[in-house]
């Protein structure tokens, strides 16, 4: 009986971000900071990214995961850290599920 | 963050720790703070308690910086002791809100899985149950024995425990005579006083569904800081 659906992905984006570490991959973790109307994803919300594409986690339903993908992946080339804003259109918001946008702010970091 | 510390985080969490993973968005550093396991105040470290409290990552200036603090809490848990009707209600509903749920009892004809399927049941003495299952401060525990064979052993471990809410079923009459039982134990007036009892909401509940919604409700408001009485 555990509902804890969201501890549950945290605990597997972490889980996968050291799996990756062990393999010798580089990793880069995303996370929403801060949101504006209704974000499909709550603050806390984590994405582990690998060096060759490989998510899990996420931070946005879908909608903007591509985006954060390309940014991770430049940022482990050189390690370091970058603040992103997105804008969730109504059309994109539709098509996850809700019927008005939002906007969210992502923390993205290569792991050293 | 480095490996280090995501392995750190990561054995904390094992650990059911409560873990709060502060990120200074200007340097990108990162630091795990434990805010429950110090009496240190410091601006980050209340922050961060009030992060866990609520369930509420969020980001914060402290001292001109920005720190974005994301929560780690273990799962929320309630030890039903006695597997009686109000179990039956309570059980369920306390599962639907997000709590792993353990009901408690001895006598295997009342915590039988025909009668609480799909429930963690434990036919071990509620003491000897909980001092294995040890209760944190995500944890709440309910009596409903009416028992004090039961209940007793329960409300002794609950009290040694840092459980974030305790409450026994009871009439008035019944609480204070667990009063003086619990006083004659050694327990002080002020820790007798973290037992609700009478248990619950005072919402003119008279089904077992109608006292398990409001023990959740009282539950509930102790878990995020508000008194209700």
């Amino acid at each position: 009986m555990n509902t804890s659906l969201d501890l549950a992905a945290k605990d597997d984006v972490i889980e996968s971000a050291l799996h990756w570490q062990k393999e010798g991959k580089k990793v880069a973790l995303a996370t929403v900071i801060q949101t504006w109307g209704s974000a499909p994803r709550p603050t806390g919300s984590q994405l582990a990214i690998d060096e060759t594409g490989n998510m899990v986690g996420s931070v946005s339903g879908g909608c903007v995961e591509g985006a954060v993908i390309q940014e991770a992946i430049q940022l482990m080339d050189n390690g370091g850290y970058k603040t992103l804003e997105f804008g969730v259109t109504n059309d994109e918001a539709w098509e996850v599920g809700l019927a008005c946008g939002g906007k969210i702010r992502i923390f993205i970091e290569a792991l050293s | 963050m480095d490996n280090k510390q995501l392995q750190e985080l990561q054995n904390a969490r094992k650990e059911k720790k409560q873990v709060v993973l502060a990120t200074n968005l200007s340097s990108g550093v990162s630091e795990l703070l434990y805010p429950f396991e110090t009496d240190e105040i410091t601006p980050l470290l209340e922050e961060a308690r009030l992060a866990l409290r609520f369930d509420k990552p969020h980001e914060t200036e402290v001292v001109n910086e920005k720190i974005f603090l994301n929560i780690f809490n273990p799962p929320l848990r309630l030890f039903i002791v006695g597997a009686v009707h109000i179990a039956q209600k309570l059980a369920p509903m306390a599962a639907a809100t997000g709590y792993e749920v353990v009901v408690i009892d001895p006598r295997r004809s009342f915590g039988s899985e025909m009668r609480f399927p799909n429930v963690a049941l434990d036919d071990r003495w509620p003491d000897e149950a909980l001092e294995d299952l040890s209760p944190d401060r995500r944890s709440a525990l309910v009596t409903l024995t009416h028992d004090a064979k039961l209940d007793d052993p329960a409300l002794e471990s609950a009290l040694n425990s840092d459980v974030f809410y305790i409450g026994a079923l009871g009439s008035n009459r019944t609480n204070d005579k667990r009063h003086q039982r619990l006083i004659s134990k050694g327990f002080s007036e002020a820790a007798i006083k973290r037992i609700n009892g009478p248990i619950g909401l005072d919402i003119g509940a008279q089904s077992p569904a109608e006292i398990a919604v409001s023990i959740m409700g009282e539950l509930t408001a102790c878990l995020r800081g508000k008194m209700t009485k």
